[in-house]
């Protein structure tokens, strides 16, 4: 293998930062060229991550090692779990630019919001690539300070002390994950990142050590993956604008701190030490405790796109469910959500951003009959809240019936009472929704007729909601996230 | 070694009065010449560490108060200027 | 040409072309502009001797032992000649078109500037103690007169105070000097710590003076107090100067003398002394920072905190604290000397920087923001940066030591530093009022914006370049492993 080839994950990460620096330095002037280089580079990472698909999948090595300090190397490095995160942010990168582009069309200081978009997708591609802990964090605080201007992005009194609330908590996050790096690293020197974990040499000689810093780790990268009591963030940030929203929720931030958590798990620790340490169990419970917590919550938000992020809040722990239940059935269901969540997340709020763009509508109680105006969108919108439901055949019903059996499995049996109640409670604050849409008569009578968001609107909203369609109608096939998820999980089990 | 004490405690003396004048004075001026009082009372520290060699003075010491003064002397100047334009500019501000 | 040419034309070469200004009488950016280009061509040809054969001596006029004047190149002294040289030649651009128009104002910049350069030249390079006075003396001549020239009268208070302050230190460093080689015999850095004997009450307040002198100069609390009128005072270009050169050099020298000199002398508790200084100054500093109502001296409060991080070298005194605090001094260098010249675009446009009054800034001055927001990434300490890079080195060294306090330093003084710059760059982003006012200033000049915003990449950059720069650094002299 070339030493070029090799070095893949660099040029994927590239694609997107060269893209971020071109476009801030063009400035307002040139909205074509920046248009062109935008999609361009977009187009260019989902090629490259098309490559490497078929690398990863072939059992090639991605390997790319700088000595940074002594002792501490920027390490680069493509696995089959870097494959999932990656993928699916280079997908939805492309939807959600176009999208943006158009939702955004005439507002002022795109230059800027485009730029640090970019720069926000390559610092989670630096995320999913990271090999060791450090480069891990090196692009996780990249992520903090490239979303914070897009959370700010309307400059509005409001926006602002929403991303105040937001830097708060993720910088606080980011200083305990500091600590417990490098604390880590005076306990065990810099660790790469190894399928099964490379710490149980120190599970007797510093147990209690070992546990102070898990708790550290998972608590600095629990404030991003929004895990109750540490959410606060994502339902304030709601008002930034919906592009925003659906790459905050769907792949960037919430993600990253769920991937990161999955990382510690598997190739920090490794099941086996964390079962040792009776840190699982630990983790399965915070998880659930935020999965009921915020659909809870869901049930009396007002707002669409607050009860969309406090949705969020629940559903991304199903990932950190299923990864510390310790069983391939429920990895595979909590890894393989980690693509479904996103795709069916995204396509909710494109949809709410279509609404609000189209018809300006925020409130729930507003969206009486819109089905009849804007058919496409609605129905995408019930793809997707079916999906967060977990009606079969939809993706939501794959993940969930994944973490059902590997919870009977593990004889962790009131996890399955814990995945009942939530689809209950996903069903009390979806449905009446969907109700409204589609069978409540709209308030206004005036206003009847067909009238769907603009094209440019329309068309990643389609996208998504079918690719969440085929994720749950395909999963059986060979290259469908859940095929995929499942040789990861293979890898990480049989050592 | 007799005759070292005097010097010795008019040096610490010098420096005293020099280190107490500049903590409690609150015009430029008096600030200024506490730190030439404090000056002069290194130097004549430095001069006295000079008789320290048993054959003749040590040069050392000597070159350094020579420079010491030279710096003092262009230092204070400076501060004086300073000193002279503050209070043209608050002289300035009242008319 | 034999490399121990070099040091001795860093230190020459300068004062030339600053003699060489004043006696032409009007003023030649370009020489300056010249000697600065030259002056990092000189610090980069010195790099390969230093790191083949770890210093290079100079021995001026030849002289032996004990009037000899050596000049050392050591990694030390060369990464803080290359801090110089790179912001040097930033300021210097910036500085050329700053005062284009102002005949006088631009006469005394470039009459002492190059004057400073030579003084902080030669005090890098010095290995004796007396030396180290007479170029720390020649910084302070050098740099406060220009200080002035913010505009007539509004800022004599300011460096009176700091003339005051300064030379008060120096003085009492040199009586610590004095009582050192009383006790030694000699000024020569490199034979004093052999020559010095253990503990003795003389050597310990010899010691004691020359830290709490140097202490005044570093403006480490308590003794920040002339630090935040001059420094925010002074014209941007003179900012930047100040606050990431001279008052560094100073924070180098404690650094220097206590590794190496000072070693015999020091105790555990004076550096834990030294240690909860810095660790008051990182939080009263960033305290102050926050709470000011001016941008610039938000950053000069920001030097104040930011000093204190290179004091938490001596409670630890391992390779690591070491390391750490010399490239914190390197980042802060640069991250600092780019926030004060887009601080000087800011207030150029504005005519004014008070924090109230600044909102939808965003377009006309989006270089020079993006320079401040650079910057202030390595002053939070974030990856990837120098700044961060420092503050895992010191979190690392806090770690092996077990002294955990310092740990919460480090992490809490990051918290406030992310406080008080995002209350700086959220301006930035807030929706610009109804009417908008007249500017009554004008639009930096690009030259302007982008000497800023090339300190703040290389601040950024250092983040990633750090193997072979601590490698060039080594360990500390005569620190405990």
């Amino acid at each position: 293998m070339s030493g070029l080839y090799q070095a893949m994950p660099l040029w994927v990460l590239l694609s997107s930062l060269l893209a971020a620096a071109v476009i801030l330095a063009l400035g307002e002037d040139h909205p074509r060229l920046r248009i062109g280089i935008n999609l361009a580079a977009a187009l260019l990472k989902l090629v490259l991550v098309g490559v490497m698909l078929l690398g990863v999948r072939a059992g090639h090595e991605f390997l790319l090692r700088v000595p940074l300090m002594p002792g501490i190397d920027l390490v680069l490095h493509a696995d089959a779990l870097s494959m999932l995160f990656i993928s699916l942010s280079a997908l939805l990168w492309l939807a959600t630019t176009i999208y943006a582009i158009a939702y955004l069309e005439d507002s002022p200081n795109r230059a800027r919001f485009f730029g640090f978009f970019s720069l926000c997708v390559a610092a989670t591609m630096g995320i999913a690539t990271a090999g060791n802990l450090f480069t891990f964090f090196l692009f996780y605080e990249m992520l903090t300070l490239s979303t914070w201007p897009l959370v700010v992005h309307r400059g509005t009194e409001k926006a602002m002390r929403a991303g105040r609330g937001y830097l708060w908590y993720t910088l606080g996050g980011s200083a305990v994950l500091l600590l417990g790096i490098v604390l880590l690293h005076g306990l065990a020197g810099s660790q790469d990142f190894v399928a099964g974990g490379t710490l149980e040499h120190l599970v007797d000689s510093h147990p209690l050590a070992l546990t102070g810093i898990f708790l550290l780790l998972i608590g600095g990268m629990g404030v991003k993956a929004a895990l109750a009591p540490v959410h606060g963030w994502l339902p304030t940030a709601m008002v930034a604008p919906a592009p925003v929203s659906a790459l905050l929720h769907a792949v960037a931030v919430v993600k990253a701190g769920a991937f990161g958590i999955v990382r510690v798990v598997y190739d920090v620790y490794g099941i086996n030490l964390m079962q040792d340490l009776g840190l699982a169990q630990l983790l399965a419970i915070m998880a659930s405790i935020t999965i009921i917590y915020g659909s809870l919550r869901a049930i009396w938000q007002t707002d669409l796109k607050r009860r969309l992020a406090y949705s969020t809040v629940s559903q991304v722990s199903y990932i950190a469910l299923g990864i510390a239940l310790a069983n391939p059935l429920a990895s595979i269901g909590g890894l393989v959500h980690l693509v479904h969540q996103g795709l069916m997340k995204i396509t909710l709020f494109f949809c709410a951003g279509c609404y609000a763009e189209t018809h300006g509508i925020h409130a729930i109680e507003d969206l009486d009959g819109i089905g009849r105006r804007m058919p496409w969108t609605t129905a995408m919108f019930t793809l997707g809240a079916l999906g967060m439901i977990g009606l079969p055949p939809l993706a939501g019903f794959i993940s969930k019936w994944y973490l059902g059996l590997g919870a009977v499995a593990a004889g962790q049996f009131w996890v399955v009472g814990v995945l009942l109640a939530s689809t209950v409670l996903n069903a009390i604050y979806f449905l009446p929704i969907l109700h409204r849409v589609w069978f409540r008569p709209p308030r206004d009578e005036q206003t009847e007729g067909l009238a769907e968001a603009a094209p440019g609107l329309l068309g990643p909203t389609l996208f998504a909601g079918f690719a969440a369609l085929a994720a749950g109608l395909f999963a059986g096939f060979d290259w469908s996230p859940l095929a995929w998820v499942e040789l990861l999980v293979e890898r990480e089990y049989s050592p | 070694m007799t005759g070292i004490e005097p010097l010795a405690v008019a040096a610490a003396g010098l420096m005293g009065i020099g280190l107490y004048g500049f903590c409690l004075c609150r015009h430029a001026v008096r600030r200024l010449l506490s730190i030439n009082l404090f000056g002069n009372g290194v130097f004549l520290a430095l001069i006295l560490i000079a008789r320290r060699l048993p054959d003749g003075p040590d040069p050392v010491p000597h070159a350094m108060v020579l420079t010491g003064i030279v710096i003092a002397v262009s230092a204070t100047a400076f501060g004086l200027a300073l000193v002279r334009r503050q209070a043209r500019t608050r002289g300035d501000d009242e008319t | 040409m034999r490399p121990d040419v070099l040091p001795v034309m860093l230190v020459f070469l300068p004062f030339l072309a600053g003699l060489l200004q004043f006696i032409a009488g009007r003023p030649a950016p370009r020489l300056g502009n010249v000697l600065v280009g030259v002056n990092l061509l000189l610090v980069l040809a010195l790099i390969p001797g230093v790191a083949d054969e770890g210093a290079i001596v100079a021995n001026l006029g030849g002289w032996s032992e004990p009037l000899a004047i050596h000049l050392l190149a050591d990694g030390l002294a060369l990464l803080m000649l290359l801090l110089t040289a790179l912001l040097a030649v930033a300021v210097s651009l910036y500085a050329m078109a700053a005062w284009r128009d102002q005949h006088h104002d631009a006469l005394r910049f470039w009459t002492l500037w190059p004057l400073l350069l030579g003084s902080l030249n030669a005090l890098f390079l010095s290995r004796d103690l007396f030396n180290i006075y007479v170029t720390l003396e020649l910084v302070t001549l050098a740099a406060i007169p220009l200080v002035l020239l913010a505009g007539p009268g509004k800022t004599v208070d300011a460096a009176l105070r700091y003339l005051l302050f300064a030379l008060l230190g120096s003085l009492i460093y040199l009586a610590g000097v004095a009582l050192l080689y009383a006790q030694a015999g000699t000024l020569d850095l490199a034979l004093l710590a052999d020559a010095l004997p253990d503990s003795t009450l003389a050597g310990s307040l010899g010691a004691s003076l020359i830290i709490v002198g140097i202490l005044i100069k570093a403006a480490i609390l308590p003794f920040h107090v002339w630090l935040p009128a001059a420094h925010g005072g002074a014209p941007a270009a003179v900012s930047a100067i100040l606050s990431a050169l001279v008052v560094k050099a100073a924070a180098y020298l404690l650094l220097r003398l206590w590794s190496g000199p000072l070693d015999p002398l020091v105790t555990p508790a004076a550096g834990q002394l030294l240690g909860a200084l810095g660790a008051l100054a990182i939080l009263f500093g960033s305290w102050q920072a926050f709470r000011q109502e001016r941008l610039k001296l938000v950053v000069a409060y920001s030097t104040v905190a930011q000093l204190g991080y290179m004091l938490l070298f001596f409670p630890m005194a391992v390779t690591a604290a070491w390391q750490g605090a010399v490239y914190h001094g390197l980042a802060h260098g640069l991250a600092k000397g780019a926030l004060f010249l887009a601080a000087g675009n800011i207030l150029l446009y504005l005519g004014h920087d008070r924090l109230r009054e600044m909102r939808g800034i965003d377009r006309p001055l989006a270089v020079s923001l993006l320079a401040f927001g650079l910057a202030g990434v390595s002053i939070m300490g974030l990856p990837p940066s120098g700044g961060f890079t420092a503050k895992w080195l010191l979190l690392t060294a806090s770690v092996e030591t077990g002294q955990w306090w310092w740990t919460i330093t480090l992490l809490l003084g990051g918290l406030l530093a992310a406080a008080y710059v995002f209350r700086v760059l959220r301006l930035a982003f807030l929706q610009p009022p109804e009417n908008v006012p007249d500017r009554p200033g004008m639009v930096p000049p690009p030259l302007m914006a982008w000497s800023a915003t090339v300190l703040a990449v290389l601040a950024i950059v250092l983040g990633v370049v750090s193997a072979p720069l601590l490698e060039l650094l080594g360990s500390p002299v005569g620190g405990s492993e």
